[in-house]
C-alpha cells in the first residue's frame, strides 16, 4: 500500500489532506492503478477478450423498486457463466444492475459501493439519490477510453429516495450510455442485449402503483420474454435451479429475495407460458 | 534565519509530552468497554454533530479525544485506508490492528518530527465472534500503543474513571449495564470537589459495534433507547440472550423516527446492503 513509500511510517499527506469526500478522487491520488479508466490500453479492439453481462430490468412499485437481472454471461457465442450475479446493493437504500463487459463492470460496482459507503462515513449523511446517480454517471464517463475499444459499460441504477416529497414516487431509476448520463426513467427500464425485448414487455404490462410482488413477478416475466428472443439472455434454469436474481428497495431498505423465494415466482411464470407461450 | 540554538533533545520531549498533556487534560473524557453483545463506546459530547466516536469499517470503530481537527484529520485518514484495504484485498481483511499499526506511526512521526504534536487520545476498537475476541487499542499522541483488556478510558482524569470501570467491568454484561457503568464512571469525575455529578443523556454520545449484526456494525444510539437505557426501562429489551440483539432493533426503531436517513432496521442474519460484503461473500 501507499504508506510503505514515506520513510517515517506514518500516512502519506493525501491520506490526512481535508481534501475530497469522494472516495475515486482519493484514490486518484493515492492508487490511481485501481481505477478502472485509468490504465493504458494497447490499440485496437478488446471487445472478444472478456465476459458479456446482459439483461437488467427495473421497475418502481408502490412502495419502492425493484431490480432483476438475468444469469447469465456470454462470450461471443459460448455462454462464459450460467451463474453470474449482476444486480447488486449499491447502498442501503439503492441497487446497481451491470451490462457489458462483466470484468470492468464488477470492478466499477464495486468500486461504486465503497464510493457510497466511505461519503457517509466521512461526512456522517447519505448522499441524495441524485448525488449517487450523478456519481456513477462520472464514473462511467471515467471509463470511455476502455468503451471505445470494446470493454464498455452500461449499468442502471435505482434506488428509494428518502428525500421524496410522494412515497408513491420515492422509487427512482437511472440509465446511463456509455459517455455518462444520467437520464431518469418514468417507471421501468432495460439495457443490455434483451432490453429491446424486455422494454417492450414492460411496456405493454407496467402501470403506476404495482405492489413489489406484482412487479417482482413482471420483472420475471421480462425477463423470460427478453431470454425467449436474445440468446445472450438465460431464462429460468428449472434443470440447475439457477433464477434470476431480484432486489427491492424500500423505505425497509434493500433486500434480495431468497433462491426460494425467485424459484416461486419463475416456476409460475415457466408454468403460465406452458399454456401460453406469448405471456 | 534566526539562530538554532542546541536543547537536550529530553526537554524538547517532555516539553511537548507536557503540551499535548495539557491539551488532552482539558477536553471531556470518552470511554470503550466489551459487553456482551458487542463494544461500547460513550464520550462526553455536547455537540450532536461534531462527533468524537464514529465508524471506520464493518467491525471498527474509532473514538477519540483532544482537539477536533486533530482526530478528525486521524478519523478521514482511517476511513480511506480502510476503504482502499477493503477495495485492494476483501472487507474481511480489514483489521483493527492494522489501522493501530498505521496510527501509531502516523502519531508517533507527527510527534518527533513536528513543532507540535497531536493533542489527541484516540481509542480503534474491533468487534470479535466474543467478547474474548474483542480488540481495544489504545493510542496516545506520542504513538504508544496499549492493548486494552476489555475497557479503556482517555481524556482528562482517564485515570480515575479507568478504575472505576475496573472494578466493575464484565464482559458478559448487558448492554443496559455497560451503558449505566459508563456513565457512571464518567461522571465520578468532574464535579465540585472532584465529587461526582450527573450528565444528562444529550450530553452523551453512544455508539456500539453490534457483534450480531453482518456487515457494517456500528450504531448510534439516541433520543429514547438511550434515555430508556440509562433509566433502566431498557433493561427488558437488553438483558436478553446475548444471541438475541433485542437491543438493535430498538436502535432501529429510534433511528427511523428521526429525521436524518439512518440505515434501515435489519434483522441479525440480514446481509449488509453495502459495499458488496453480502453478496460477494
Amino acid at each position: 500500500m501507499a504508506a510503505g513509500f514515506d520513510p517515517s511510517g506514518r500516512l502519506p499527506d493525501v491520506f490526512t489532506n481535508a481534501g475530497t469526500s469522494s472516495f475515486t478522487q482519493f484514490l486518484s491520488q493515492a492508487a490511481p492503478e485501481l481505477l478502472p479508466g485509468r490504465r493504458p490500453l494497447p490499440p485496437g479492439s478488446a471487445a472478444s477478450l472478456a465476459p458479456h453481462a446482459t439483461t437488467i430490468v427495473a421497475i418502481t412499485a408502490a412502495e419502492g423498486v425493484i431490480m432483476a437481472g438475468d444469469r447469465r454471461a456470454t462470450m461471443g457465442n459460448m455462454i462464459a457463466s450460467r451463474d453470474i450475479e449482476k444486480v447488486h446493493p449499491a447502498d442501503e437504500y439503492s441497487l446497481v444492475g451491470i451490462a457489458g463487459t462483466a470484468g470492468v463492470g464488477i470492478e466499477l460496482m464495486r468500486l461504486f459501493q465503497v464510493e457510497l459507503e466511505h461519503y457517509e462515513k466521512i461526512e456522517g449523511a447519505m448522499l441524495s439519490l441524485d448525488g449517487k446517480a450523478n456519481r456513477l454517471a462520472a464514473m462511467i464517463r471515467g471509463n470511455l477510453g476502455a468503451a471505445m475499444q470494446g470493454l464498455a459499460v452500461v449499468p442502471l441504477f435505482a434506488g428509494y429516495d428518502l428525500s421524496a416529497n410522494d412515497p408513491a414516487r420515492a422509487g427512482r431509476i437511472f440509465s446511463y450510455d456509455v459517455t455518462g448520463g444520467p437520464y431518469e426513467e418514468r417507471g421501468y427500464d432495460a439495457i443490455g442485449s434483451g432490453s429491446i425485448f424486455a422494454n417492450a414487455a414492460l411496456k405493454k404490462r407496467f402501470r403506476a402503483g404495482l405492489s413489489i410482488e406484482e412487479a417482482t413477478r413482471l420483472a420475471v416475466e421480462a425477463l423470460y420474454d427478453a431470454a425467449d428472443d436474445d440468446t445472450a439472455t438465460g431464462g429460468p434454469d428449472l434443470t440447475r435451479r439457477i433464477f434470476p436474481v431480484v432486489m427491492t428497495a424500500t423505505a425497509e431498505g434493500t433486500h434480495r429475495l431468497t433462491d426460494d423465494e425467485t424459484a416461486a415466482i419463475a416456476n409460475a411464470v415457466v408454468s403460465a407460458r406452458m399454456e401460453n407461450p406469448g405471456g | 534565519m534566526a539562530m538554532q540554538f542546541y536543547t537536550n533533545i529530553d526537554q524538547i520531549m517532555r516539553d511537548r509530552s507536557e503540551l499535548a498533556r495539557k491539551g488532552i487534560s482539558r477536553g471531556r473524557s470518552a470511554v470503550a468497554l466489551t459487553y456482551t453483545g458487542g463494544v461500547l463506546f460513550v464520550a462526553e459530547n455536547l455537540s450532536s454533530s461534531l462527533h468524537k466516536i464514529s465508524e471506520i469499517y464493518d467491525r471498527i470503530g474509532f473514538a477519540a479525544v483532544g482537539r477536533y481537527n486533530e482526530f478528525e484529520n486521524l478519523r478521514r485518514a482511517g476511513v480511506r485506508m480502510a476503504d482502499l484495504n477493503g477495495l485492494s484485498y476483501d472487507r474481511r481483511d480489514v483489521t483493527g490492528l492494522a489501522l493501530a499499526n498505521a496510527y501509531a506511526q502516523t502519531l508517533g512521526a507527527i510527534f518527533s518530527d513536528q513543532q507540535k504534536p497531536f493533542e489527541v487520545e484516540i481509542c480503534v476498537a474491533e468487534v470479535g465472534a466474543t467478547p474474548a475476541d474483542d480488540q481495544i487499542y489504545r493510542l496516545a499522541y506520542d504513538g504508544s500503543v496499549n492493548d486494552e483488556p476489555g475497557f479503556m478510558a482517555m481524556g482528562g482524569q482517564a485515570e480515575a474513571i479507568a478504575n472505576v470501570l475496573k472494578g466493575a467491568h464484565k464482559s458478559d454484561m448487558s448492554l443496559a449495564d455497560a451503558v449505566k457503568l459508563a456513565v457512571k464512571a464518567l461522571s465520578s469525575v468532574g464535579g465540585e470537589g472532584g465529587a461526582a455529578r450527573t450528565i444528562a443523556a444529550n450530553q452523551l454520545e453512544v455508539a456500539i459495534l453490534d457483534r450480531a449484526r453482518r456487515g457494517r456494525t456500528f450504531r448510534r444510539l439516541t433520543g429514547k433507547v438511550l434515555t430508556d437505557l440509562l433509566n433502566g426501562n431498557g433493561a427488558a429489551a437488553t438483558s436478553s440472550s446475548p444471541a438475541k440483539p433485542a437491543d438493535t432493533e430498538a436502535a432501529d426503531t429510534a433511528a427511523d423516527s428521526k429525521d436524518t436517513p439512518k440505515p434501515p432496521a435489519k434483522g441479525p442474519d440480514k446481509p449488509t446492503s453495502s459495499a458488496g460484503s453480502a453478496d460477494l461473500e
